[in-house]
């Protein structure tokens, strides 16, 4: 069990190592980086307490008790990516909006680059 | 170029959604100019990668280059938005593909005038009349006409015809919303929602005169359950949470 959840600690402080480098370097903005820090270091902290781990497996009724780091893993990681497709579904609405703003503004933009071609007179 | 799009006098633009048409568009424009002389044709290019844009730049169509492939509710709706703005009262949009004949434009346009309701869908089986129609599109068309049944309160015989016309009300609603990957069917459930009526009026429907459709066999199962997911939406959708 001890190494169980030494493997999920470990992988948990990775991610929190990982998330932190990623900020610094600018690949992920912090606003984003928030959720997964979070979540990282709740599975830290529970990780590394074993008695809050035993506590949680049998309030669950779980007969082995890393399972609960587990399972909350998966509960934190679906919120967590749950949250990125909202992100992602408003991205592309804000991107074919502006697609479609780009297309007309140069469709208007040409059209009067056409009629003052025409009728340079009027310009 | 033969812009700028201006509204003529019986304030009808015709829309033609675009990518990778370059073998009929050309064709499918100078049908509508003879059929409807006057009338400003607008071709919206969703990103193609042939000569799309030239060819309907050639054959005298005013161009709406899409700068990336957005899917065809995308495209439609992007000219949807452009008529809006231009005070446009019809808009008519027929396929680039040369599946529709421009000869039941002026059916759809007088329907649109004269129906009071606010969209015109051209039918390949309003009139009880046989078109062509793949296996899969008759099949789907069927399984969609069912469905829809209870939830339009009305049989729609065609509803994934992409030969539809809709006046000034119902260019108002989609400029602000429409759905955006398989529209037709989605559409009409947005209709209902704002108790806007609609009419099928027959039409002729050919095989495409050129080019490859984009809804393939296997896409045909992901496009059932994409709409199916769309229209169920588009029920529960409370006012108030919009797209933009």
């Amino acid at each position: 069990m001890d190494r169980m959840l030494m493997v999920l600690g470990g992988f948990s402080a990775v991610l929190v190592i990982w998330v932190l480098a990623s900020v610094r370097r600018e690949h992920i903005r912090v606003e984003y980086s928030v959720s997964w820090l979070v979540a990282a270091t709740v599975l830290v902290i529970v990780s590394f307490n074993r008695r809050l781990v035993e506590w949680m497996a049998e309030a669950l009724q779980i007969q082995y008790p890393p399972l609960v780091v587990i399972v909350l893993m998966l509960g934190v990681f679906l919120v967590v990516l749950y949250r990125v497709s909202l992100r992602i579904s408003e991205l592309k609405d804000n991107n074919i909006a502006l697609a479609q703003k780009l297309a007309i503004l140069e469709y208007r933009q040409k059209s009067i680059h056409e009629a003052q071609r025409q009728h340079p007179e009027t310009t | 170029m033969s812009g700028p799009l201006i509204p003529g006098e019986r304030g009808l633009l015709v829309l033609i959604p675009c990518f990778n048409e370059q073998g009929a568009i050309a064709q499918v424009i100078v049908d509508i100019q003879r059929e409807m002389p006057g009338v400003p044709v607008l071709v919206i290019d969703d990103a193609s990668a042939d000569a799309t844009v030239q060819m309907a730049d050639a054959a005298g169509a005013d161009v709406l280059a899409l700068p990336h492939h957005l899917g065809l509710g995308g495209a439609v709706q992007a000219g949807y938005k452009l008529a809006f703005e231009a005070g446009f009262q019809y808009v008519i949009r027929v396929d680039g593909d040369g599946q529709h004949s421009a000869s039941d434009i002026p059916r759809v346009f007088d329907a649109l005038k004269s129906a009071g309701c606010q969209m015109v869908i051209g039918s390949r089986y309003a009139a009880g009349q046989r078109n062509y129609t793949s296996v899969f599109r008759a099949f789907g068309i069927i399984v969609f006409r069912t469905i829809l049944r209870p939830i339009l309160g009305t049989w729609v015989y065609d509803p994934t015809s992409g030969f539809v016309g809709v006046n000034r009300e119902a260019l108002a609603l989609f400029s602000r919303s429409f759905p955006l990957e398989y529209p037709e069917i989605e559409a009409l459930v947005v209709l209902q929602r704002k108790a806007f009526r609609f009419v099928e009026v027959p039409c002729r429907v050919r095989p495409r005169q050129a080019g490859r459709s984009s809804i393939t066999a296997i896409k045909s199962v992901y496009y059932l359950i994409h709409v199916l997911l769309g229209v169920f939406v588009n029920i529960l959708k409370f006012e108030g949470r919009k797209r933009k």
